[in-house]
């Protein structure tokens, strides 16, 4: 794991606090749970180059849960897809920035989301892609677990093991919260790991906070032949600002001014 | 020759195979039906069947249309374009991405199935789509080209085919123009614009109102949208007066595309004939269309209604 991976991190979630209150919308929570997987995905893990961003043989991310966007913005700003000043354009209507991810305005995005459950199927289309072509790309999935309650995504989960898709990585950002409030009292999502391994998924549960376990477990996954692989990722909503962290009601609220400035500062410190 | 548009779909996607190798052909457990199957035997690598899953299946092929294939996600048109319209929203069309559509067993000619599997809303529904192309062939002879033009042309594209076989109306040397409807009997009384198989009901109508000295002109719209809307307004200027038809309802499809044009370029009366706001039900699929009303007979009525 490269030294200045909590940096990296450090520097996504000030960048979203940050963001979102320029924007003055959008869902804090879902982002600050899903950092930690983004960075490692984007900084040590995945194949991809901000000046040949349309390499065939890159490695491919569908940010299913769309509203983690600010997330993906952070980590494709830092990357150099574009530029860090822009981030604070997000949800304004002369930005390119939309509130949930546009391929089709953002460079680096890969896959317009924000309707949740369908990012899995597309995932899996881009993996047949690869096999057909011969490439050996992988293709990340980031779902939520509030996400999962969509039926698309078990017909992708059925498809996905069907085809052997061992070039798709999904990971679910389990931070146990969704906007009515926890998943189990809203609607049993559990247990995710068995539901999966029934469709045929090669499946683990790691600290989705912990650097070198995601790191490792997308090494496990790629070491893993003939499955799709699912990585529960236990996390924690709005991690990083304890103001916001198990809180339902930051779901989808953008901090005021002042209380990005209090989570930037708290951020500074860690 | 006279047999179903959707016989000439499976043709012509697996000549589409043969000299593309980026075609790919997806389905939900209706390959030998929509015809897909066709495309499936010679090419089995391209093909995935996506089980009874629509949602997954226009999905999956926007995910593969993102990775620079073309491919062909068919599937009776009332799951393609309801049950997966969402999908077809944010997926395909938000994204503009090169997916075609394939929608068959359209209308109430799909016959015996009944109501809940005759599509007869999914024009109007793909027609409201930013950036969909929608296109409905008259014969097999144009859909065979409609699905090569279809593979030429980026970007997403919904295309209506029929389960009942139905008259030729095209020599095979058509040229085919998919963003110019087709003028196929000209006439100065009243335009009659159709597209699928109505257009040979159509013809026929155009027929006997001349041998009743009622001059004809009909047009062959089989892409709905973008509407070949100069013809629209020729044919209001010049004939004073139209009549649209289709086999789906009359709310929001070919008819309404119709009057929005005529409605801002050339103010002339338009009736529609089509599914009046109710829906199918079961039959064999050509006694329907008569019942309906989608027939010469309706068409020389309405014509005479003016």
């Amino acid at each position: 794991m490269r030294s200045d991976m909590q940096d990296i991190a450090k520097q996504m979630r000030i960048d979203i606090v940050e963001m979102l209150a320029a924007a003055g919308s959008g869902h804090p929570g879902g982002s600050l749970s899903a950092t930690d997987i983004l960075a490692v995905l984007y900084f040590d893990k995945m194949n991809i180059d901000p000046a040949n961003p349309t390499d065939p043989d890159r490695d491919r991310l569908v940010l299913a849960k769309g509203h983690a966007a600010p997330a993906l913005y952070a980590a494709l700003a830092q990357k150099g897809f574009f530029p860090r000043k822009d981030l604070i354009t997000l949800r304004k209507s002369s930005s390119y920035l939309q509130g949930h991810p546009n391929m089709q305005t953002t460079p680096g995005v890969e896959m317009s989301t924000g309707s949740l459950g369908q990012g899995l199927s597309v995932a899996n289309g881009m993996a047949l892609a690869g096999r057909l072509d011969n490439r050996d790309y992988y293709v990340y999935c980031i779902m939520g677990d509030g996400e999962i309650q969509e039926g698309q995504v078990w017909e992708a989960a059925m498809s996905a093991g069907h085809y052997g898709l061992d070039h798709v990585i999904a990971f679910v950002d389990h931070n146990h919260l969704q906007i009515d409030g926890n998943n189990n009292e809203v609607m049993t999502v559990n247990p995710i790991e068995d539901k999966f391994r029934a469709f045929g998924w090669n499946v683990m549960t790691i600290d989705g906070h912990d650097f070198d376990a995601i790191s490792d477990a997308v090494d496990a996954a790629k070491a893993s032949s003939g499955k799709p692989t699912l990585i529960v990722a236990e996390t924690i909503k709005g991690k990083g600002v304890s103001f916001m962290e198990n809180q339902v009601g930051w779901h989808g609220v953008a901090p005021t001014a002042e209380q990005a400035k209090e989570a930037v500062a708290e951020l500074m410190a860690q | 020759m006279n047999s179903a548009t959707r016989e000439a779909f499976g043709k012509a996607l697996a000549e589409l195979g043969a000299t593309n190798p980026d075609i790919v052909s997806l389905d939900a457990d209706l390959s030998c039906t929509t015809k897909s199957a066709t495309f499936a035997k010679a090419f089995p690598d391209r093909f995935f069947n996506m089980g009874i899953a629509e949602q997954d299946l226009m999905a999956t092929a926007a995910g593969l249309a993102a990775c620079d294939k073309i491919p062909f996600a068919s599937t009776f048109s009332v799951f393609a374009t309801c049950r997966a319209l969402d999908q077809i929203r944010n997926s395909i069309c938000y994204p503009h991405l090169n997916v075609k559509v394939v929608g068959t067993h359209a209308g109430p000619s799909c016959g015996e199935d009944g109501g809940s599997h005759q599509a007869i809303e999914d024009i109007a529904i793909m027609r409201s789509l930013p950036g969909m192309t929608v296109v409905v062939p008259a014969d097999d002879v144009e859909a065979e080209k409609v699905v090569h033009a279809a593979a030429a042309y980026y970007g997403p594209m919904y295309l209506r085919f029929a389960r009942l076989a139905s008259p030729t109306v095209h020599d095979e040397d058509y040229e085919f123009d998919l963003f110019h409807g087709e003028v196929m009997r000209d006439g100065t009384d009243v335009a009659i614009i159709a597209c699928g198989m109505m257009v040979p009901r159509a013809l026929d109508a155009a027929e006997q109102l001349a041998a009743e000295g009622i001059s004809a002109r009909v047009v062959n719209m089989h892409t709905i949208k973008p509407i070949d809307a100069d013809l629209v307004e020729a044919c209001a200027r010049e004939c004073g007066k139209i009549v649209t038809i289709e086999e789906a309802t009359i709310v929001g499809g070919l008819g309404s595309a119709v009057c929005e044009v005529v409605a801002e370029r050339c103010p002339v009366p338009v009736k529609r004939i089509g599914m009046p706001d109710i829906f199918g039900k079961s039959g064999p699929g050509a006694e329907l269309l008569d019942e309906f009303g989608l027939s010469a007979e309706n068409i020389i009525e309405t014509v005479k209604s003016f």
